[in-house]
């Protein structure tokens, strides 16, 4: 068992990454797919805008991108804090 | 080679090799039955977790939803990816590391009170069942268009081959079911997609074709069906017209709801370590993704068909004539047998009203004399783009497998719940494990029954209860894991009393829209003009969230502190180290 203060970091470095990746994926899926879709109507996308484009399949690749990073970040915060299995 | 045979040959052949696999991988402990003794590599699993996450919804009906509400509809494709992020962060690797069976599990130890399991073994039950039964109606509707037998066949059929090797395989049959199943339904749904793509405009990728240029015209495809519709007096594809609030609700009722379905938490469980449960969300995502990129492109392109075969010169020339449907040629020569195939299904309406001779497809409802099903465009896209008879065979076995591998994987979930959570969690403490299969596959088959029972006489509501079991899984199970994990402040107390709250009102808010227990008629309120500012019921699964966690946080703190050995508890979760097996005994 790791002791308390090096798990205490761990969690907190976890929580951390957890807040920005989230905003993040709020900013792609309800930000630029939905809320801020009139700012961005000005940039074209085959025949349409950079809103309807990020509604329909930009959100879906920016969520991939956010689990494969969240996926290795933890690889490395488990090993810097000693508590992989 | 006719059609019939063609259709028999195909679907045969992948139904031969599901039930192959799930006898040569037949569970033989309680550990591989529930989660495949855990040595699943997570690329599979993110395999398998794509074909049980990826149901008749999204295989049969959703483009077709995107290809009638265009824009608005992207809630869809935001809310059933999204909510891999939030299980990915939020939810999987923790509940890997507690290394139990069930979600009921999980709560009624994190929350040490055997009414908190029980609360969650409702939600669980009510929401997995509603799914299914949906799942059961599309497997009868799919079994009788391409088989050409009557729907209630259909439906035995269908429920026969789940129970065969649901029931003998258990979760390790399943796994292994669900890879094959997955890459039959992922070809028979890029197949398609790809030639139509080719013909309209000239690039393979389906995605891509997407946003480029439609060879007819020499404009952006999108461009050329925005202005179709809007010619035709359609509402626009391209422009929004639901409103922003009830936007953003629905997109946050899916993803939430997609994270709260125990049949997809319970994946998570059956991967080797804590590591792999979040690589694993990842590549259920890149198998999800596939298709989800795809459908889009599908929705816009079948639309598009859709509308050049009734306009066969352009809208504001001739339309498409009675004469020539029955047919099953048009003026320039081209085989629209599809009309009349679908036609006879009833799922495709034409109606003569001005009595032209001519069937006018216009956005004004007086006029317009085409009403075309929804859930037919992805099966009759193939046939609408005259595509080989064995692409129309394989999407029939894609749907299939789509419909067959979320109803194994909701079984799974339920019977679970049951002989785990309820047999041996509560009413039965001692029994074998021997017992405890037993028990788990005759609940297995219970479920089955019921709900081939309710898919034979459908009260009526299989769009409704996937929307009822979203809300229920987002409102009830979602916000009482997640604080589980997150809080330690959280209480027996506040937890059981906000799933309660955000079931009950998730409930109340559904049936006063869609009418009580499903009964016609008695709704108080339509989605179209909603109780609460514009929020539809199928949204509303995000409000019962919020109320969730307020309840649960209030009255948490006006009760005791958890235990000690509860907030030790909590910190062993939060820490990949020391998983190890599962110990669920």
């Amino acid at each position: 068992m790791a002791d308390k203060s090096s798990s205490n970091a761990y969690w907190a470095a976890n929580i951390r990454l957890i807040r920005i990746l989230l905003v993040i994926w709020a900013v792609a899926s309800f930000g630029c797919g939905i809320l801020l879709r009139p700012m961005l109507s000005g940039i074209g996308v085959g025949g349409t805008d950079l809103g309807f484009w990020f509604a329909q399949q930009g959100s879906i690749l920016v969520f991939l991108v956010l689990i494969f990073v969240y996926a290795a970040r933890m690889n490395k915060l488990d090993r810097e804090h000693g508590v992989e299995e | 080679m006719d059609q019939y045979t063609l259709n028999l040959l195909i679907v045969g052949a992948t139904f031969a090799l599901y039930i192959g696999i799930a006898i040569w991988a037949r569970a033989g402990s309680t550990s591989e039955f529930y989660a495949a003794g855990r040595g699943v590599h997570p690329v599979m699993n993110g395999m398998a977790t794509g074909a049980d996450w990826m149901s008749a919804a999204s295989f049969i009906s959703m483009a077709g939803i995107i290809a009638f509400g265009g824009y608005d509809t992207s809630a869809y494709l935001m809310g059933w990816t999204g909510g891999y992020v939030l299980l990915a962060m939020l939810l999987a690797p923790y509940l890997r590391k507690f290394g139990k069976f069930t979600v009921p599990e999980f709560i009624g130890d994190r929350f040490y009170s055997p009414t908190a399991r029980l609360v969650a073994v409702i939600c669980l039950i009510v929401a997995s069942v509603t799914y299914v039964i949906g799942q059961m109606t599309g497997v009868g509707v799919a079994f009788s268009r391409f088989l050409e037998v009557d729907k209630e066949t259909g439906l035995y059929i269908g429920a026969a081959i789940v129970f065969m090797y649901a029931v003998l395989g258990g979760m390790k049959g399943i796994t292994y079911t669900q890879v094959a199943q997955y890459v039959v339904l992922i070809v028979a749904y890029t197949i398609p997609a790809v030639f139509i793509s080719l013909q309209l405009t000239g690039n393979p990728i389906p995605g891509l074709g997407l946003f480029s240029t439609d060879v007819s015209t020499g404009q952006p495809l999108l461009a050329t069906l925005e202005g179709l519709v809007t010619d035709l007096g359609f509402k626009s594809y391209l422009s929004q017209s639901d409103t922003t609030l009830n936007m953003v609700l629905f997109t946050a009722s899916l993803m939430i709801g997609t994270a709260g379905l125990p049949h997809v938490i319970v994946r998570f469980f059956t991967v080797p370590k804590v590591a792999d449960a979040r690589s694993s969300a990842g590549w259920a995502l890149v198998f999800i993704a596939l298709l989800y990129l795809t459908a889009p492109a599908v929705a816009a392109m079948a639309r598009l068909n859709l509308i050049n075969t009734f306009y066969p010169n352009g809208v504001g020339e001739a339309t498409l004539s009675l004469a020539e449907i029955e047919a099953g040629t048009d003026a320039k020569g081209q085989d629209i047998n599809w009309v009349n195939n679908w036609a006879k299904t009833g799922l495709l309406k034409f109606d003569d009203k001005n009595g032209d001779g001519m069937i006018q497809y216009v956005g004004d409802k007086d006029a317009n004399e085409l009403t075309v099903n929804n859930d037919i465009m992805v099966l009759a896209n193939p046939e609408i783009a005259n595509l080989p008879g064995w692409v129309i065979a394989l999407v029939a076995a894609g749907g299939l497998a789509a419909a067959l591998s979320t109803a194994a994987g909701l079984l799974l979930a339920i019977s679970s719940a049951i002989s785990h959570d309820l047999i041996k969690g509560a009413i039965n403490p001692g029994i074998s494990e021997k017992g405890e299969l037993m028990a788990a596959r005759v609940s297995m088959g219970v479920a089955i029954a019921v709900a081939t029972y309710l898919g034979l006489n459908p009260p009526g509501f299989a769009a409704q209860t996937v929307a009822l079991a979203f809300g229920l899984a987002a409102a009830s199970l979602f916000p009482a894991i997640l604080m589980g994990i997150f809080s330690k402040r959280i209480n027996n107390k506040g937890a059981v009393a906000g799933m309660l709250a955000g079931l009950i009102v998730t409930v109340v808010y559904i049936f006063l829209h869609k009418g009580w227990f499903f009964i016609p008629d008695t709704n108080s309120f339509t989605d179209a003009d909603p109780l609460l500012l514009s929020i539809k019921s199928t949204s509303f699964g995000s409000v019962g969230a919020i109320i969730n966690f307020i309840v649960a946080y209030v009255v948490s703190n006006a009760t005791e502190d958890t235990p000690q050995e509860i907030q030790d508890l909590v910190e062993s979760i939060r820490i990949p180290k020391g998983a190890g097996a599962a110990t669920g005994h």
